[in-house]
């Protein structure tokens, strides 16, 4: 608990405030302020992982999101995140994190003898080694494999975290508060643009919280506190810390992960992410630059890390590293050699390849690489090959300098390919990349704090003149502006492994091996060496890779090429994006008005489409839904049912030209409709395939009330609104859903009419006739029509009168011997009589398939009928609608069955057609099934098999008319 | 034959989380106003003080509202249609098909943003404005009646969902502000 | 993505849902002939470019003709579908229906 390696009084940690967390079960403090890698690494402890494939010991490499090594899990209850980086993740009181990828103790993993094979572990091991025998792979290569190579892993517990998703809409996009970052974002807010301002890390401020140096004549950091102060006091700002702006899209939309509660004790309320999606009318990446490290042996023990990284442990967080080497090959380097020394850190060699005067206060090995380190565990001495031969230099800290590549990734997020600039090694976005983003600042290459400053003010002031916001004359502030010098080295030749990709532990010689073998391309070396395909993606590594591959091919880089950069930058969690989806979440419940009584009934709910209705209606001593099906459907056949059928589409059309226009998407004719009467209708697509059928009742001379199934209501809205909008606009119709606006209720049997007079008084209505009528003082509308094949009614209230309805029609139908009945009826009574669901109208069949041919009017065109008499579509051979009854009446059938002949093999090409829907009629004491046949409407009377393979299921059936029951109509027209 | 007994989805609702609070809104009668081409509806609305609402607008006049609701479509909110009216425009209640919340306090746009894609700043979504937008997956329309006063309506039978996505955004955005 | 209702203005994608491309604005006459109609149908260019196809904007009903470069995915420009099918007719006057 000692904080054995905090310097005294250093840092931007509040001392005040300690915090005790855990590392692998071993208790830690640190302060508020650290995160998880800064706080071990003051407490001495540098191995903090193993690594992906050879399991070596491995430390935290930067301060930043880019970090390739050290991820490890957090443990909240039964919550585990995995590959949690830890120079992100930052501490809070009762933090439990632990080490991954490995087996036994972080100190002496089982599976560091993979490094010890590593000879036989180059690129394309697996691909090689694992091919034979091939029933190999999945059960035993596989696993094994997974278990040794990979990264963190799940608890196996559902994710009970809270997450969040929300939206945001600005003028200016500011991504990055660092120099450029904060006077860019200032110089907006000054014009009186909406800005947002999203920055990764906890604390705003970028480089300049770790760097040092002063702006204006004060220390930086106060410079970014103060602009800070002032953006936060302007209502026209939204500063968004631990925000990682993850992709950018088209249009200005962008997607950004924040972290809103991973930095504290859990909550149960507090969301643990933030999903945002991010519409800005201009946007500047500011995000800076990433440095990278330099390939040479063994470059990845724990305590080797960026010199960048190694600066800000020292200066943000007041983390001693003892003594320190930095390998150099740029003037960054060097200044961070010169800030780490007055400092009062012991900087024990200077290592630089170039050839630089030595003149400084600490050892400088000019012209001189690092080619070796040594220590198991940790850093213990690094080899130093210079002019005067080869030393072994003690040190705890190897600081690598290996240039900066500007952090350009979301410009490339839609196809764009940045260029490759000489003067800094590294590639530079172009211009438009992404419309209306553009680079500033080290993310466009300019790296010293004045030019950032400058360049900052510049791009503003493009974007907010491209806004049409006047941008007052801004004052730039003065600060260092010193130049960048880079002589490039990527790799030191001097044998052994030297690690490019830190993450997925990809050396010089396996990119080398690649080429060697013809992958060539840099995309095919990525995939076979796996380089950058990590959780990392490869950001400290792809661009030395790279180079890598030049050489070893013979090339440029530019000719080389680039990587793809994609979507996200940094990992996003999956419940994050998919925030909001989860349970009730996932999709609107639409609910009945009868919908309480229901379930207090306890009938079962099933959900069609978005509404939730009731499968049965179970009475005292039933015991399966059968029971209760056969007794509502018997009930419906000889006394009478109630059914909310209020989920059916309505949709009130009116005008005077309502009739023409129904005419046109319906396949018969509705002008013709008497005013209080009522047509049943079929709509085609215009590929003349069905889309769907319904009623149509016309209310009044110019006003029609047209029904659609509950499930295409929404579909065949837009499909009246395309029609309309596209062919008709100009006539005298409108038309507007109603679906909510009533609630209506079958009420079917022989003693409808009984039930009806309890709650009004019923008009003589002629079958598919329909009125107005009064409800319980109410004004309501009766229809006659019938989905039962019984005596039927269908009344219908505003949707607040709904319930009261249902009750009082309840309480009447128990008075004649009747009451409710559920979905699972509705089946059956409708199966009995052939009536059509989208079971069967499912898309690929016409009107003439399903037996209603004659309903496509000669008279008049309408939607689909040109298509629909395709020869396709009407010659012999096509499957028709037909019913079928098995042979032996106790057999039972299932939908989804193929038919065939009776003595063919079940194969493909004897296949006759399929079953769609079947029922266990209790007014006929069988199942029955509606299905479709080759040529069926002429194959009544034969027998042929129902073969269900998946249940095993093999029926004799015998082909009929698909109407089952009361052929006539006689029941329902009585 | 007693007189049914009407049940209104929400009826009652006033709920504080935070810094919002949402509550059950009764707008009174509303009708769907949709004028047959190249009609004027102005003069039949006059006697109400009020005319047909270009895209996006609310006009409002002696306690009765206007709401531009759709193409070519208007609510009428407030107000019986005056006669006239039914001669140059469509006419449909719609005083049952929707249920409607009141949602305001100083968090009420932040909870909004968790629903709906819409550009809730007022210089996108001016006060006294209306739009057709998504609450999440519902459709819905929304008046902004202040800065911090939205009237949101969806399809009365979603009334649970809405209530349901609205107080978890409220909860949410409540959490954040107690950190 | 954002489309620009004509109505509604700039609006997120999701509150949209795609149909097909802008030549379903040209129903041809019922009796053009098979050719004709499988042509309407079924076949469809697939332009490297500038291309025009149908939106529906859900929560205003607006059918939208929206043409936008499928290299870039800049959209072009937005017309209600009503006014597009107007001018269309115009110029064809036997157009359907």
């Amino acid at each position: 608990m000692t904080q054995s390696h905090r310097i005294p009084g250093r840092g931007q940690i509040d001392r005040a405030r300690p915090v005790r967390f855990r590392f692998d079960g071993t208790l830690y403090e640190g302060f508020q302020g650290d995160t998880l890698a800064s706080a071990l690494l003051a407490n001495g402890v540098r191995l903090m992982a193993r690594s992906f494939k050879y399991h070596r010991p491995r430390g935290v490499m930067t301060a930043g999101a880019e970090d390739p090594s050290a991820l490890v899990e957090v443990i909240e209850g039964n919550q585990q995140t995995p590959n949690v980086r830890a120079s992100v993740q930052e501490i809070y009181e009762g933090l439990e994190a632990r080490s991954q990828n490995r087996m036994g103790p972080l100190s002496f993993d089982l599976l560091a003898v993979n490094d010890r094979l590593s000879p036989f572990f180059s690129a394309g091991f697996y691909y090689k080694t694992f091919m034979w025998p091939r029933a190999f792979w999945e059960r035993i290569y596989e696993p094994a494999i997974r278990r040794a190579a990979g990264l963190g892993s799940l608890s196996g517990h559902h994710d009970e975290g809270v997450y969040e998703k929300a939206w945001a809409h600005c003028d200016l996009l500011v991504i990055g508060s660092g120099p450029t970052g904060l006077i860019a974002a200032l110089t907006a807010a000054r014009a009186g643009a909406d800005v947002i301002l999203a920055e990764d890390d906890a604390r705003m401020g970028g480089r300049l919280l770790s760097d040092g140096g002063e702006i204006d004549g004060q220390p930086a950091r106060d410079w970014a506190a103060g602009v800070l102060t002032e953006l936060a006091g302007l209502r026209n700002v939204r500063l968004m810390p631990r925000t990682a702006v993850t992709g950018a899209y088209d249009d200005g939309t962008f997607g950004a992960l924040e972290r809103v509660g991973l930095h504290r004790a859990p909550d149960a309320e507090l969301p643990r992410e933030c999903f945002w999606r991010i519409h800005a009318r201009r946007a500047i990446l500011a995000a800076g630059a990433l440095e990278r490290p330099i390939a040479h042996p063994d470059n990845d023990r724990p305590g080797v890390m960026m010199a960048s990284g190694l600066h800000s442990y020292v200066s943000r967080w007041g983390v001693n590293p003892g003594r320190v080497v930095l390998f150099s090959n740029n003037d960054s380097g060097l200044a961070t050699a010169r800030a780490l020394t007055a400092q009062g850190i012991e900087v024990a060699a200077y290592v630089d390849p170039r050839e630089i005067p030595v003149t400084e206060d600490f050892p400088v090995y000019a012209g001189a690489q690092v080619t070796g380190t040594r220590g198991r565990l940790g850093l213990k001495t690094v080899e130093v090959r210079h002019k005067g031969g080869t030393s072994q230099i003690e040190a705890r800290t190897l600081g690598l300098a290996g240039g900066w590549n500007p952090t350009l990734h979301l410009t490339c997020h839609m196809n764009g390919r940045p260029d490759w600039s000489d003067a800094i090694a590294a590639f530079v976005p172009r211009d438009g990349m992404v419309p209306g983003l553009a680079a500033a600042g080290a993310a466009r290459g300019v790296f010293s704090t004045a030019g950032c400053l400058a360049d900052g003010v510049a791009v503003a002031a493009e974007a907010l003149n491209a806004l049409g916001f006047k941008t007052p004359g801004a004052k730039i502030p003065q600060a260092e502006d010193a130049p960048y010098a880079i002589a490039p080295l990527w790799a030191v030749d001097a044998g052994g492994r030297a690690w490019l990709d830190f993450a997925n532990d990809v050396t010089t010689k396996d990119v080398k091996l690649a080429a060697q073998e013809g992958y060539a391309s840099v995309e095919h070396m990525k995939r076979y060496t796996t380089q950058g395909m990590a959780p990392d993606q490869g950001k400290t590594s792809n661009v030395a890779a790279l180079a890598v591959l030049a050489e070893a091919t013979g090339r440029e880089i530019p000719q080389t090429g680039t990587t793809t950069f994609r979507p996200p930058f940094v990992p996003v969690s999956i419940a994050a994006m998919g925030a909001g989806g989860r349970g009730q979440g996932f999709a609107p419940k639409r609910l009945l008005t009868s919908d309480a009584k229901t379930r207090a009934m306890g009938a079962p709910m099933i959900e069609a489409g978005l509404w939730y209705r009731p499968s049965y209606f179970p009475r005292a001593g039933e015991t399966t839904w059968r029971e209760a099906c056969d007794r509502e459907v018997t009930m419906v056949r000889e006394a009478v049912g109630v059914c909310d059928v209020s989920t059916l589409g309505k949709i009130d059309v009116q005008g005077a030209d309502a009739g023409r226009f129904l005419d046109l998407v319906y396949t018969n004719a509705m002008s013709t409709l008497a005013v209080g009467r009522a047509r049943y209708g079929l709509m085609l697509r215009e590929d003349g395939m069905v889309m769907d059928d319904g009623t149509c009742a016309r209310l009044g001379e110019g006003q029609f009330l047209i029904t659609t199934t509950t499930a295409a209501a929404g579909l065949v809205m837009r499909h009246m609104d395309f029609v309309h909008q596209a062919f008709c606009a100009d006539w005298d119709v409108r038309f507007i859903s109603v679906t909510e606006s009533w609630a209506q209720f079958a009420v079917a049997g022989p003693k409808a009419r009984a039930v009806l007079a309890a709650v009004c008084t019923l008009p003589d209505l002629p079958f598919m006739g329909c009125a107005p009528v009064s409800v319980g003082g109410v004004a309501g509308r009766v229809f006659r029509i019938s989905f039962s094949g019984e005596l039927g009614y269908e009344v219908a209230v505003p949707t607040r009168y709904g319930a009261a309805l249902f009750d009082r029609l309840l309480a009447a139908a128990e008075a004649e011997g009747g009451g409710a009945y559920g979905m699972e009826a509705l089946n059956v009574l409708r199966v009995e009589k052939g009536f059509l669901t989208h079971a069967e109208i499912h898309g690929r069949v016409t009107a003439d398939d399903v037996g209603l041919g004659k309903m496509v009017s000669a008279k008049k065109d309408c939607i689909g009928k040109p298509a629909s008499q395709r020869p396709g579509l009407t010659e012999a051979g096509r499957e028709q609608l037909v019913g079928l009854m098995p042979v032996d009446r106790g057999d039972s059938l299932s939908a989804g069955a193929h038919l065939f002949n009776q003595h063919d093999a079940p194969t493909r090409e004897n296949d006759q057609g399929y079953v769609t829907s079947v029922a266990p009629s209790a007014t006929l004491g069988m199942w029955l099934g509606l299905g479709f046949l080759k040529d069926g409407r002429a194959r009544h009377g034969e027998v042929i098999r129902l073969e269900d393979g998946l249940r095993g299921k093999k029926v004799r059936v015998r082909v009929v008319d698909p109407v089952f029951f009361d052929p006539d109509g006689g029941r329902m027209r009585g | 034959m007693a007189d049914l007994k009407p049940t209104v989805p929400l009826a009652g609702l006033n709920e504080a989380i935070g810094r919002a609070r949402l509550a059950a809104l009764d707008p009174g009668r509303v009708t769907s106003v949709a004028p047959w081409p190249g009609r004027n509806v102005d003069a039949a609305l006059a006697p109400l003080g009020l005319h047909f609402p270009p895209p996006g607008t609310v006009i409002a006049a002696q306690g009765a509202r206007i709401a531009w609701a759709g193409r070519q479509l208007a609510f009428l909110i407030g107000a019986e249609p005056p006669a006239a009216l039914a001669g140059v425009a469509a006419l449909t209640d719609q005083s049952d098909g929707w249920v409607w919340v009141h949602l305001s306090g100083a968090d009420a746009s932040a909870v909004l943003a968790r629903l709906t894609p819409l550009d809730l700043r007022p210089s996108a979504f001016a006060v006294g404005t209306v739009a057709r937008t998504v609450i999440n997956h519902m459709q819905a329309l929304i008046l902004r009646g202040a800065e911090d006063g939205f009237e949101i309506a969806v399809f009365a039978s979603m009334a649970g969902t809405l209530h349901h996505e609205l107080t978890e955004a409220m909860r949410l955005v409540a959490a954040r502000a107690r950190i | 993505m954002r489309i620009p209702c004509p109505c509604c203005g700039s609006r997120d994608r999701r509150e949209f849902t795609y149909y097909g491309a802008a030549v379903f604005l040209d129903r041809p006459a019922p009796d053009a002939g098979l050719e004709a109609w499988d042509g309407y149908l079924h076949l469809r260019d697939n332009p490297a470019g500038v291309t025009r196809d149908l939106w529906y904007h859900d929560p205003c009903a607006a059918w939208i003709e929206v043409e936008r470069d499928t290299l870039t995915h800049r959209i072009l420009s937005t017309h209600l579908v009503e006014d597009a099918a107007a001018a269309l007719r115009a110029a064809r006057p036997e157009a359907q229906p």
